[in-house]
């Protein structure tokens, strides 16, 4: 009799614990996130200086922002893998034009997004390709475009020095242990959380992911909502490009290309669907926090790179898979 | 004494809280043809389900020859002796009908001999399943289902959509089956071929098997009676119809001489403002394919439709909704987002246009959601996720939000469909509260007995046209002949086939 009971007890819990990371997945993720820093920083104390937490923030702040990109794209079951090399390419292009001015620079990095974002979303939203082969292709061809961009006197050729205002929003202090860029989270942030939740279009991008078939009879295009969606996630890729290579103080073709996977990693953690319709960009922040904390955690083990890397990756797909688990998502 | 071939007693099944199969008898005796009959949800598809092992019994027993089996899968029912042929060929289409077969580990001479022995052995086995015709296609299906010579052969609804050749190749079938010693159980909706070749027949009525008897003692009439039961004089003051002579009003709708495909040949009809006009047809006469091309969803391949006297050509549904024309579709599942809320749900339609894509006018939303979900009384404890739901308040979320968009034109595909006796009544006294507010409404609906209850006039769909318009006073019995092609005037069909 007891045993069943506990059984039957510890069946609701997983079930309670299920509903609220349903419901209330910042809060759940906002106390995971805690605990790890915590243990984190027995570990490494460091972690809990002014500078410990400015550089925990420091990294987490452009990955969020590349996790912005996935998150949208996954609302409508999609995905972007073309988001590193966007991010690359914004960044090369935007040091190539420092020279002439902080409103070209940008300017062409955040078209190169936009660009880029729309051939995803044309072919994904009028000719019906599956995301992954969509994106997965069009980073191969941007490696391409990079490479040949800068070797010799390619179009990329010019110079790599950064535009000034990069380098200060990407690596300066706002005040205490708040880095500058953490206000570039912060406007992307209420962008996209008001975008999702308060808009037309942000109803239509859930929409478009939770039941496509539905979008249509109810008199949506679909194909517009697609274009939007990747337009969006090619420029928020250029930004978190551009902040990446503020930390970093340069510019290289392959340079963001690890964050790939922890960004939507980050995404997932954070309670976004990989199938779409459920999850919003609060918890991907989060997701963005854990997935950095983690690193650092790791960071602290003697052991390879290499093993590191392996340990991270069976870490993310545990955690993924206990919250697709305990949330019940699955394609029913 | 020879034992039954098959004994099905108090066979039952539900899903959830929706019955589908509420206490199923059935005898079939070895050489017997057996027809099972029944309207539209009647519980036949279930049994046969059952029977075949796609689905196990919440409750019963199946015996055959005297022993009890219980099938969980089609393979080990066809080692059993019950071999089927379902509606749909279930074939891969883009290997050939020889990989099919193999696949499916058919013995292929054994289909051969039976192909031959249907006059079809000039067959190309080396086809492409999708580029042979569905006909042949269920005669490829029956061929397998002979290979594994099974004592009893199911069929269900084969001569659904066969030219006359085909169907007699069919018959012939059943007989050489049933000299040989074995059983059939044919399915059809075609009344005349049960009288003609079957030697038995049992009814099947809202999940219960309720009258076995002779086809040929009983004819068509006492099969639809038995189909119908009391329904036929069911008490019917809880229709309301238009009190205005709406004659002299224009149609808002007007559909004129459409086709689509081999489905839909020439439909014409018109629906006026304030009108409930119903559709009556069995399954698959093609009105599912009129309901999505009306609402944009696909396109008719020649005809005409007219709204409030102008042309509509719509190649999206956005183009029939812009012009007030929305549909309820058959299967909620493809009108609801289950992951969002109930206010997601209702709003959807108002954010279909570019412009609509900004900041949500969140008060003036509000207030029209809230309309609808007063009008529907929908239950919202349950608000965070469409799925969390019964089956009936997801129903009035996907008619509800036509209420928060507004329309003109309400199509309605079977909008009853699978939801409780008590919101049924709530959706016919909306439907009649729209259409006294002026709206125009086509409802298809697979229950009879909603016609007496919503609707002002109804058009019969039969093999893909129009074959009766009539009175919604027209009795059910009426309907449900002239729904089986029983029109006073058959020969009419034939013209243009």
């Amino acid at each position: 009799m007891s045993t069943v009971s506990t059984i039957d007890d510890a069946a609701t819990r997983g079930r309670r614990m299920g509903r609220m990371l349903t419901e209330r997945p910042v809060i759940v993720l906002s106390a995971a996130l805690l605990v790890l820093y915590v243990v984190t920083g027995i570990q490494d104390p460091s972690l809990f200086t002014a500078q410990g937490i400015r550089s925990t923030l420091l990294l987490a702040c452009p990955l969020a922002i590349m996790a912005a990109a996935q998150t949208v794209c996954m609302l409508t079951g999609g995905i972007d893998l073309s988001s590193a090399m966007i991010a690359n390419f914004a960044a090369y292009i935007s040091a190539n034009n420092a020279g002439a001015g902080p409103l070209q620079s940008l300017g062409f990095a955040f078209l190169v997004g936009a660009v880029v974002g729309l051939i995803n979303g044309v072919g994904v939203g009028v000719f019906k390709v599956n995301p992954l082969i969509m994106t997965l292709g069009m980073s191969s061809v941007l490696v391409g475009v990079v490479t040949v961009g800068i070797v010799g006197d390619g179009f990329l050729s010019g110079s790599s020095r950064l535009l000034p205002f990069v380098k200060t929003v990407g690596s300066g202090n706002l005040f205490g242990p708040i880095p500058l860029n953490a206000t570039v989270l912060l406007l992307v942030s209420v962008a996209l959380l008001y975008g999702l939740r308060r808009t037309g279009l942000g109803r239509n991008i859930y929409a478009v992911g939770d039941n496509e078939p539905a979008v249509r009879l109810a008199g949506s295009r679909v194909w517009q909502v697609l274009i939007a969606v990747y337009v969006i996630a090619g420029i928020l890729a250029a930004l978190a490009g551009l902040m990446f290579s503020g930390i970093s103080g340069s510019v290289g073709p392959d340079q963001t290309n690890s964050y790939l996977l922890p960004a939507i990693a980050a995404a997932v953690i954070g309670g976004t669907s990989i199938l779409g319709g459920t999850g919003g960009f609060a918890g991907t922040i989060v997701g963005a926090l854990i997935l950095t904390v983690l690193n650092r955690l790791l960071l602290g083990f003697e052991t390879s790179e290499a093993v590191r890397q392996i340990i991270y990756g069976i870490i993310v797909l545990a955690l993924a898979w206990v919250y697709v688990r305990l949330t019940g998502q699955r394609a029913d | 004494m020879t034992l039954p071939l098959l004994t099905a007693t108090d066979v039952a099944k539900s899903y959830g809280p929706v019955v589908a199969l509420r206490s199923a008898n059935l005898i079939v005796e070895p050489g017997q043809a057996h027809a099972l009959l029944g309207a539209n949800g009647a519980g036949k598809s279930t049994f046969v389900k059952i029977l075949t092992g796609v689905i196990g019994a919440g409750h019963g027993a199946v015996l055959m020859n005297g022993e009890e089996v219980r099938f969980s899968s089609p393979e080990q029912a066809r080692r059993g002796g019950i071999a089927s042929v379902y509606q749909d060929p279930a074939l891969l289409p883009d290997l050939t009908l020889r990989q099919n077969l193999k696949l499916t580990r058919t013995p292929l001479d054994e289909v051969e001999k039976a192909l031959e022995q249907m006059g079809l052995a000039g067959l190309d086995l080396n086809e492409l399943v999708r580029d042979v015709s569905l006909p042949f296609l269920r005669m490829i299906d029956l061929a397998r289902a002979l290979a594994h010579r099974p004592r009893l052969l199911v069929l269900d609804e084969i001569t659904a959509a066969l030219p006359t050749d085909l169907a007699a190749t069919v018959f012939e079938v059943m007989r050489r089956q049933t000299d040989s010693g074995g059983s059939v159980l044919f399915i059809s909706h075609r009344l005349e071929e049960v009288v003609t070749y079957c030697d038995m027949c049992t009814v099947f009525r809202d999940g219960k098997d309720v009258a076995a008897f002779v086809p040929r003692e009983g004819g068509e009439n006492r099969i639809v009676q038995a189909m119908l039961g009391d329904a036929a004089n069911l008490v019917r003051e809880g229709g309301r119809r238009s009190v205005q002579d709406l004659t002299a009003v224009a149609p808002r709708l007007r559909v004129e001489h459409v086709a689509a495909g081999r489905e839909l040949v020439d439909v014409s009809f018109d629906v006026r403002p304030g009108e409930v006009v119903g559709v009556v047809a069995l399954e698959g006469q093609g009105q599912d394919i009129l309901f999505e091309a009306l609402a944009g969803d696909r396109r008719f391949s020649s005809g005409e439709v007219l709204v409030d006297g102008e042309r509509l050509v719509a190649r999206h549904p956005a183009a029939a909704i812009d012009r007030g024309m929305v549909l309820v579709p058959a299967d909620r599942a493809t009108a609801l987002l289950p992951q969002r809320s109930i206010e997601e749900n209702l709003a959807l339609t108002l954010y279909r246009r570019g412009r609509s894509w900004g900041p949500i006018p969140g008060r003036a939303v509000r207030t029209k959601v809230q309309n609808a979900i007063d009008r529907m009384s929908i239950d919202t404890r349950a608000a965070a996720q469409a799925r969390r739901l019964s089956g009936g308040n997801q129903q009035k979320l996907t008619i509800g939000r036509w209420l928060t968009a507004g329309f003109k034109t309400l199509l309605l595909f079977d909008p009853t469909r699978g939801i409780d006796i008590g919101t049924k009544h709530q959706i016919y006294d909306l439907i009649r509260e729209e259409a006294d507010n002026g709206a125009a409404v086509l409802m298809y609906t697979s229950e009879l007995r909603e016609i007496a209850l919503v609707a002002d006039r109804v058009v019969v769909l039969y093999r893909g046209r129009i074959v009766a318009e009539l009175p919604a006073a027209a009795d059910e019995e009426e309907l449900l002949s002239a729904a089986h092609g029983m029109v006073p005037n058959p020969a009419d069909l034939e013209v243009g086939r």
